[in-house]
C-alpha cells in the first residue's frame, strides 16, 4: 500500500506550508479563512445533508458573510465513512468542516472503520432532524395504537418497515419500536428517503419513519398520513399542511405508548487540531448563518427541531448521543464484528 | 510460437499475455472468494449476507480463468502470434511511462505542476515540438483547467506548495 | 386541452429575454461539463445551484436543466472522438460512435448522436406534457421485484452480443460485478471485499473504470499503432449535418423504439445508463444491420443516444409529480426545489402551474437551442482530430486524470483510472470484451439491491417475481431477450425454405 505514505507525505507538507504561512503573517486576535473552505458531506447530492450544506453555502454566498468562497464537496462512500476519514487526516487543516448525521455514529459501530468523532473538533449544533411515523393514507390506522394493535394480530414479519440505509437512524428506530411494542417488522433498506416515500406511497411497504421534509409533499397530496412524531413534545410549526392538520397536530409517539425518542444531529465539525480563534470564526459565522431568513424558510419547510448548541454543551450532547447509538446498535446486533 | 519470427517482429507471444491474463483473473477470483467467505455466504435474518452473491461471482471467475488458462496452455485456438513487437510495446510504455510518474506526482505537487510536466514531457520528448512551441500549451491547459474548475465551478483541485506559496 | 392551454402561458414565461440568456448560459455550461470526463450532469448541477439562489424559481429551473440538457448532449462529443464517455450514459454510443470516427466520419457520428438525442428529449417531452398524471401512477408500481426485473431485461437484451469466446465474456462480466460489490453493503450496512484498506471504502466507481478502460486504453492502443489518431480525414463543414440528416429517417423504427425505452427507463426509475445499454442491444437483435453494430454503423449510434436522452428527460417526471428523483441529476433538482420553496409531488401540477409548465416549455425550447449550439460546433469539434497526437494526447490524459478525480474529489481514483487504462489494453487486445464487464459494475450493485429487497419483502420467497402481471411480463421479456437469436432460429427452421 502505497497511498497512506503518499498522503502522510502531502499530510506533511500541507503542515510544512502551514506553519510557514503562519510564521510570514503574524498571528491576528481574529482568525479569518485565507482560502476557500472546504465543506464536506459525508452523503450524497440530493439528500437531506446536501440539502442543508448547499443552502448554507448558498447563504454564506448571497449575504457575503465569508471573504473566502466556500466550496461544498460530497464524499459519501461507505455510509460516509469516506467523508470522515478524510477529515480525520487533514489534522491543523482550518479551512476544512463536515456536517454531520447519525451516520457520525452508526458508521463507525456498524463498519468498524478506525474513526470517531472524538478525532474531530466539535463547533456547533445547527438543528436537529425530526422523525415521524408514516402510513399510507389508504390505510384504515388513525393512530399509533391502531397500527401497532394490527401488526400484533398479524403473523410477525408481516408487516414492512422502509427505511434509509442498513443499520442507520431508520433501522434503529424500527428496532427501538420492536423493543418497545413487542412487534415485529421486517425492515426493507432503501437508497433515499423520496424512494423510500414513494415505496409506501406505492404500498410496496407499511410504514416509514421518514423525516418530515421527506414526507411532507406526500402527505399534501394525501397519500400518507403521519401517526406520531419520535420527539419528547410536539413540533412547534402550526401553519396548517393539509386539511386543518399542521406539524403540530401530530401527537408524540410517547404519548401513543411508543417509548421512544429519536432526533439526528445536523452539526458542524472541524479538522482535528483546530485553536479555539478558529472554531470562534466558525460559531460566528453559523450563528450569522442562522439569522437569515432563507435559514428560517428551510427549518420551517422541514419542520426542524432548531436547538442551537456549541462548546461544552455540545460536546456532552455529543458524547451522550454516542453512547445511546452504541447501546441501541448493541442491542439490536448492529455493531462490527 | 509465431513461425515467422525475424528481428523486427519479435515480441512476447500472444500465448504468454493470455496466461497472464487467465493467471491474473484467477487471483483476482481467489480474493473475492475469501473476502466473501470473511462476510458470510449463507442467508441470514436479512436476507442474503453481504457475501452470498460475491461468492457466486467468485466461482464463475476461477471456473471461467481455468477454462481459459487451460485453452492458453493445451487445449489451443488461441492466436499463434505476436501480442505485439517491442517496438509497439515501447512506444506503448511511452504513454505509461510518464502517466504513472504523472499520477505519482500529484498527491506531492499538485494537479497543476505535474500537468504542465506532463504535457511539457510528452511534447518535447514524443513530438519533438521547439521548447516555444511546447510552453505555452503545457502552461495554458493548467491555466484554463484552473479558471474553469476552481474560479468558476468552484471545485477543489489537487494542489501542491506552490499554489499555497501562490495563495491560490 | 387545458395542458395545451397552459404550455402556452409556459412559453410567455420561458421567451423574457432574461430566461432566454439564462437559457443559453446554461446549455453552453451543460456541454462543457458533459464534454469533462467525470464531471457528470449531477455534479454540474449541485455545484452551480447556489449561484441560483438570487433568481426566481422558474429562471433557477430553467438554468440547472439546460445545464443538464446541456450535458446530456456533451457527453456523446469525447465518446465518439477519443472513445472517452463523457457521462454514463454515452458509454453505449462509443461502441459504434468511435468506429466511425476512425473511418473518418466523425461529422457523421455527431450529428446522429445530437439528432437522435433531440428526437429522444422531444419524444419524452411529450410525454410529459399529455400524459403526466397517468405515467406517474405507473411509475408507483414500481416496488422492488419490478425494478429487480428492469435490471435483469437489461442485462438480457445486452448479453450474449459479443463475438469473443463465451467463457472470457462469462469472466469479463463477473469481474465487473464483483468489482460493483467492494465497499458498503448497503442492504446490511457491513463492508465487503475491502481488507480493511479504507481506500476501497467507497467502492469501484462505474465512471473511473469507463475513464481507463476506454479512453485510457484507446490512448494506449493508439500508440502502439503509431504516433496518431486514425480518421483525421473527417469531412469539417456544416454540409455534413444535412447529408446525415437526409439519412437518419431510414432508422426511425429503431428511434421510435428507442424513444420507448427511454421513457420507460426514465420514469420507473431505471434512469439513462441502462436504458443506452438496453436499447443498444435491443436495436442489434432487431434491426437488419445488427451485423454490422460495433464496426462504425450509424444505427449504433441513434439507438443509445435516443434512448439515454428520453431516459434523462423523462426522468424529471416522476421527480416533478411524486417527489422521487429518475436520476442522480434530478436528485439534486429536487433538492433545489426544496431550496427555493416548491414542494415536488402530487401538487406541485396543481399549486405550481407557472413554474411547471415553465419548466415543460423550457424542455422544449432548452433542447432546441441546445441542437443548434451543438450542430453548430460539429465541424470544429471534428477537427479536433487533426491536433496532433503529442499534443491532445497529454491534454486528454489531464482531462481524464482531473475527471477521475471529481467524481470523488479521491487522489486514490486517479491511480485506479491508471491501472484500469493498461488492464482494459491488455484485456483489449485479449479479446476479453469490456461493454459487459462495464454494465455488470455499473448495474451489479443495484440489482443485487433490488433482488434482496423483493426477497426481504416477500420473505425469501423467489416466486415474488412471478408475483403480478407486471414483474412476470417484464422477466418473460427479459427471457425472450436472453434467448432471441435462439428462438430466432427456431422461427427460421419453422419457416418453409425459399431459394434465395
Amino acid at each position: 500500500m502505497t497511498t497512506p505514505t503518499i498522503r502522510n507525505a502531502f499530510g506533511a507538507w500541507t503542515a510544512l506550508w502551514f506553519a510557514a504561512v503562519l510564521g510570514l503573517v503574524p498571528a491576528q486576535a481574529q482568525w479569518q479563512p485565507n482560502r476557500p473552505v472546504e465543506f464536506i458531506i459525508p452523503a450524497g447530492t440530493g439528500g437531506g445533508a446536501d440539502l442543508m450544506a448547499r443552502t448554507i453555502q448558498g447563504i454564506v454566498t448571497k449575504h457575503s458573510l465569508m471573504k473566502t468562497p466556500m466550496v461544498v464537496i460530497n464524499k459519501a462512500g461507505g455510509a460516509g465513512g469516506e467523508g470522515f476519514l478524510d477529515m480525520k487526516s487533514s489534522r491543523n487543516n482550518p479551512h476544512k468542516i463536515v456536517i454531520t448525521l447519525s451516520n457520525l455514529f452508526t458508521t463507525p459501530l456498524a463498519t468498524g472503520i478506525p474513526f470517531n468523532w472524538k478525532d474531530l473538533t466539535p463547533v456547533a449544533m445547527l438543528a436537529l432532524d425530526e422523525f415521524v411515523l408514516w402510513v399510507n393514507a389508504e390505510t384504515p390506522y388513525k393512530s399509533a395504537k391502531d397500527y401497532i394493535e394490527a401488526i400484533k394480530k398479524a403473523p410477525p414479519g408481516q408487516f414492512k418497515m422502509g427505511g434509509t440505509g442498513s443499520r442507520q437512524e431508520d433501522q434503529i428506530i424500527t428496532v427501538a419500536i420492536e423493543k418497545s411494542t413487542g412487534v415485529k417488522f421486517t425492515y426493507i433498506p432503501f437508497r433515499g428517503g423520496g424512494e423510500v416515500a414513494v415505496q409506501l406511497v406505492g404500498n410496496h411497504v407499511d410504514s416509514t419513519v421518514n423525516n418530515p421534509n421527506e414526507a411532507v409533499a406526500q402527505w399534501r397530496g394525501g397519500k400518507v398520513r403521519p401517526l406520531c412524531v419520535f420527539d419528547g413534545k410536539p413540533l412547534p410549526y402550526n401553519e396548517v399542511i393539509v386539511d386543518k392538520l399542521s406539524w403540530n397536530s401530530i401527537p408524540t409517539c410517547k404519548s401513543q405508548g411508543l417509548n421512544m425518542e429519536y432526533l439526528m444531529l445536523r452539526g458542524i465539525f472541524m479538522a482535528p487540531g483546530a485553536t479555539p480563534d478558529q472554531v470562534n470564526f466558525y460559531v460566528d459565522l453559523f450563528k450569522k448563518v442562522r439569522e437569515t431568513p432563507e435559514w428560517q424558510k428551510l427549518m420551517q419547510d422541514g419542520a426542524f427541531n432548531q436547538s442551537f448548541m456549541t462548546g461544552a454543551e455540545y460536546v456532552k450532547w455529543v458524547t451522550t448521543e454516542e453512547q445511546r447509538h452504541r447501546d441501541l446498535m448493541a442491542e439490536a446486533g448492529f455493531l462490527a464484528k | 510460437m509465431s513461425d515467422e519470427s525475424n528481428a523486427a517482429e519479435s515480441g512476447p507471444s500472444h500465448r504468454a499475455i493470455e496466461i497472464a491474463v487467465a493467471l491474473l483473473a484467477l487471483a483476482f477470483g481467489i480474493i473475492v472468494l475469501i473476502g466473501s467467505l470473511q462476510v458470510g455466504i449463507d442467508w441470514g435474518s436479512e436476507g442474503p449476507r453481504p457475501g452470498f452473491f460475491p461468492f457466486y461471482i467468485s466461482l464463475f471467475i476461477i471456473v471461467g480463468s481455468i477454462y481459459n488458462l487451460a485453452q492458453a496452455t493445451f487445449l489451443g485456438g488461441i492466436k499463434q502470434e505476436l501480442f505485439s513487437s517491442w517496438e509497439q510495446l515501447r512506444r506503448v510504455m511511452a504513454v505509461v511511462a510518464p502517466t504513472t510518474v504523472y499520477v505519482a506526482l500529484i498527491p506531492f505537487v499538485g494537479i497543476y505542476v505535474s500537468s504542465l510536466l506532463l504535457i511539457g514531457v510528452f511534447m518535447i520528448w514524443l513530438g519533438r515540438y521547439s521548447l516555444l512551441k511546447t510552453a505555452p500549451i503545457a502552461v495554458g491547459v493548467p491555466t484554463v483547467v484552473y479558471i474553469v474548475f476552481e474560479r468558476y465551478f468552484q471545485i477543489a483541485l489537487p494542489k501542491g506548495p506552490i499554489e499555497y506559496w501562490l495563495g491560490l | 386541452m387545458e395542458e395545451i392551454g397552459n404550455l402556452i402561458q409556459g412559453f410567455a414565461t420561458v421567451l423574457e429575454p432574461f430566461n432566454i440568456g439564462v437559457m443559453i448560459i446554461g446549455i453552453v455550461l451543460g456541454v462543457i461539463i458533459g464534454v469533462l470526463p467525470g464531471l457528470g450532469g449531477a455534479n454540474g448541477v449541485a455545484i452551480l445551484l447556489p449561484l441560483t439562489f438570487s433568481m426566481s424559481p422558474t429562471s433557477a429551473i430553467i438554468m440547472l436543466s439546460c445545464i443538464y440538457w446541456g450535458a446530456l448532449f456533451g457527453g456523446a462529443i469525447t465518446s465518439v472522438l477519443f472513445n472517452i464517455p463523457g457521462e454514463p450514459w454515452s458509454v453505449a454510443t462509443t461502441f459504434d460512435g468511435h468506429p466511425m470516427a476512425q473511418q473518418g466520419k466523425a461529422g457523421e457520428a455527431l450529428t446522429a448522436a445530437f439528432t437522435s438525442s433531440f428526437v429522444g428529449a422531444l419524444f419524452a417531452v411529450i410525454v410529459i406534457t399529455l400524459v403526466a398524471p397517468l405515467v406517474a401512477r405507473f411509475a408507483l408500481k414500481f416496488g422492488a421485484a419490478e425494478k429487480f426485473g428492469v435490471y435483469f431485461l437489461a442485462f438480457c437484451s445486452f448479453v450474449g452480443l459479443s463475438k469473443e469466446p463465451a467463457f472470457k465474456t462469462v469472466v469479463a462480466m463477473m469481474i465487473g460485478f464483483a468489482l460493483a460489490a467492494v465497499g458498503l453493503d448497503h442492504m446490511t450496512g457491513q463492508l465487503r471485499l475491502t481488507f480493511g484498506f479504507t481506500e476501497l471504502l467507497p467502492g469501484f466507481d462505474f465512471l473511473i473504470a469507463v475513464i481507463g478502460l476506454f479512453g485510457i486504453g484507446e490512448i494506449l492502443l493508439t500508440m502502439e499503432e503509431g504516433l496518431r489518431f486514425k480518421g483525421q480525414s473527417a469531412n469539417i463543414n456544416l454540409r455534413v449535418v444535412l447529408q446525415t440528416w437526409m439519412e437518419l429517417p431510414r432508422y426511425w423504427a429503431t428511434s421510435i423504439r428507442s424513444c420507448i425505452i427511454g421513457c420507460w427507463m426514465g420514469i420507473t426509475p431505471a434512469g439513462a445508463t441502462p436504458a443506452s445499454f438496453m436499447s443498444y442491444g435491443i436495436a442489434k437483435r432487431m434491426s437488419p444491420r445488427g451485423k454490422n453494430f460495433g464496426k462504425g454503423e450509424i444505427e449504433g449510434v441513434v439507438a443509445p443516444e435516443t434512448a439515454a436522452h428520453a431516459a434523462g428527460t423523462s426522468a424529471l417526471l416522476p421527480m416533478l409529480s411524486l417527489g422521487v428523483p429518475g436520476s442522480p441529476t434530478a436528485a439534486v433538482l429536487l433538492g433545489g426545489l426544496l431550496i427555493w420553496g416548491l414542494q415536488p409531488g402530487p401538487l406541485l401540477f396543481v399549486e405550481q402551474k407557472e413554474f411547471v409548465w415553465g419548466l415543460i416549455a423550457s424542455m422544449y425550447l432548452g433542447n432546441i437551442v441546445g441542437l443548434i449550439i451543438v450542430l453548430t460546433c460539429v465541424p470544429i469539434l471534428a477537427a479536433m482530430l487533426r491536433i496532433p497526437f503529442p499534443v491532445i494526447a497529454p491534454i486528454i490524459l489531464v482531462l481524464c486524470a482531473i475527471g477521475a478525480y471529481t467524481v470523488h474529489n479521491n487522489p486514490f481514483d486517479v491511480i485506479m483510472m491508471l491501472v484500469f487504462g493498461v488492464l482494459g489494453y491488455v484485456l483489449k487486445k485479449c479479446d476479453y470484451p469490456l461493454a459487459p464487464l462495464v454494465l455488470a459494475l455499473v448495474l451489479g450493485d443495484k440489482a443485487e439491491e433490488a433482488f434482496r429487497q423483493a426477497l426481504l419483502g416477500s420473505q425469501g420467497s423467489l416466486t415474488v417475481f412471478w408475483s403480478n402481471g407486471l414483474v412476470g411480463s417484464i422477466m418473460l421479456l427479459g427471457l425472450i431477450a436472453l434467448f432471441w437469436p435462439t428462438i430466432q432460429n427456431g422461427l427460421a427452421r419453422l419457416r418453409p425454405r425459399r431459394a434465395v
